[in-house]
């Protein structure tokens, strides 16, 4: 105010703290940032008051309105070595390029002889990829694909934990990862008896703990006890 | 670090001076950039991991073992068009000396409905959860000690033990808020059952008629 007017032009102002910042904010939100593909069907779980975060280390059985399942891993190490094992049981080939791949796709839903095909197909063509059944999990045919992810994967998942607790161990630094549990969303308006048979491979396999994921409850809906 | 110092590398021994010209650099269009690049992350970021409801299936029992009886039990039966049914005690086709044949009442999913069945059936094992979380809260009691007293509430025999049943047409979300409802009124022993042919009848019949 008591400045002159500079000449022409409008007041120069200090923009350097404001930059500076946004700068340290996009910085932040760019390296926390975790880009996902996106998933082959949007589920919508329904709400509960569980509390309990989903752990990072997970594999996860998705299943749709339709009771079509969907399977994955969230550690891709045990994800390609997962892939690995499967290829040799069932015997379909998968070059190296395609296992990489693999790992960095979200859940899928096919059977696994087609499973080479939608690994090379382009992120559109494989949301649409057809047929995508879902995971085969015939419970009394021998075809049931999901019982052998589950189980494979399971046990890829606990190497991966255990080699990387060994490693923690020996170069005595702290270690926090956690073990892997097995996690089910569910569509909301899924028919019971499709999340029983998920349920019956689990328990098949002697797997009886499971985290459920749902929504947050929505406000007001229920009435905590502890307020009566 | 918004002013570039001016650099006189492109004047001739300094002897002519250039008409002294304003060294800020607009930085309008950067700021701009950082801003769309922030609101972009900011949009896109997922903070709040997905939350998970922890549930724990029962192992079958070895094939040697007796399967102890569910002495006080109430059966929730599940169906279409979130219909929720339920009885108390043991299922019974026919009256015989122990009581009379089993019916199946209806409950609905409203807070005035389930929720109060729950509360009413489940006051004296609330009570005292709430008594001991009363003293946890107070420092009266230590994490473990608390934790494990409520589990021995929580155990308690004489305590209902809720069965959930679901037949063809029920929704998994119908399963998730009774375990939901269940777990807000602090059962201690509910299960996931498998429907017996008997129970499904009963529940046909029911929706069959109203």
């Amino acid at each position: 105010m008591s400045k002159k007017p500079s000449k022409g032009g409008a007041p120069a102002l200090d923009m350097t703290p404001m930059v500076d910042l946004a700068f340290l904010l996009v910085t932040f939100f760019m390296l926390t940032a975790s880009f996902r593909m996106a998933e082959p069907v949007v589920v919508d779980p329904p709400s509960s008051i569980g509390m309990v975060d989903l752990p990072d280390n997970h594999i996860l059985v998705t299943i749709d309105n339709n009771g079509r399942a969907f399977f994955g891993i969230s550690n891709s190490t045990a994800k390609m070595a997962a892939l690995r094992e499967m290829a040799k049981r069932y015997k379909v080939q998968f070059t190296e390029e395609q296992i990489i791949k693999f790992s960095g796709l979200p859940s899928f839903g096919v059977d696994i002889k087609d499973l080479p095909k939608y690994i090379d197909a382009k992120e559109e063509a494989r949301l649409k990829f057809q047929p995508q059944k879902g995971v085969p999990l015939d419970t009394i045919t021998p075809n049931n694909q999901l019982k052998d992810w589950i189980n494979i994967g399971g046990t890829e998942a606990v190497k991966v934990y255990q080699a990387a607790k060994a490693k923690a161990a020996e170069s005595n630094s702290e270690f926090k990862a956690e073990k892997p549990r097995y996690a089910i969303k569910c569509a909301a308006q899924t028919k019971y008896i499709f999340v029983k048979d998920v349920i019956k491979t689990f328990t098949d396999l002697k797997l009886y703990q499971f985290n459920l994921i749902t929504s947050l409850e929505g406000g007001g809906t229920v009435i905590n006890p502890t307020k009566k | 670090m918004s002013e570039i110092a001016d650099s006189g590398g492109g004047q001739k021994g300094g002897k002519k001076r250039a008409k002294k010209q304003s060294t800020r650099i607009d930085m309008t269009p950067m700021v701009d950039l950082a801003f769309l690049l922030l609101t972009f992350f900011v949009l896109t970021a997922t903070f709040s991991k997905p939350k998970s409801m922890e549930l724990t299936f029962p192992a079958p029992p070895p094939p040697d073992q007796k399967i102890e009886e569910v002495k006080k039990g109430i059966t929730f039966l599940l169906s279409k068009d979130n219909r929720i049914f339920y009885y108390e005690g043991q299922f019974r086709a026919v009256a015989d000396d122990k009581g009379p044949a089993t019916t199946i009442a209806e409950l609905s999913f409203d807070q005035s409905s389930l929720h109060k069945y729950l509360l009413d059936k489940n006051k004296p094992m609330q009570e005292k959860i709430l008594a001991l979380e009363k003293r946890f809260e107070a420092k009266q009691l230590v994490d473990t000690t608390y934790k494990r007293m409520v589990r021995e509430v929580k155990a308690d025999k004489e305590s209902y033990t809720y069965l959930i049943k679901t037949d063809d047409q029920a929704t998994y979300k119908n399963v998730i808020d009774v375990i939901d409802e269940l777990n807000i009124n602090v059962v201690g022993k509910y299960v996931m059952v498998d429907i017996m042919k008997s129970e499904f009848d009963l529940v046909k019949a029911k929706i069959g008629t109203n």
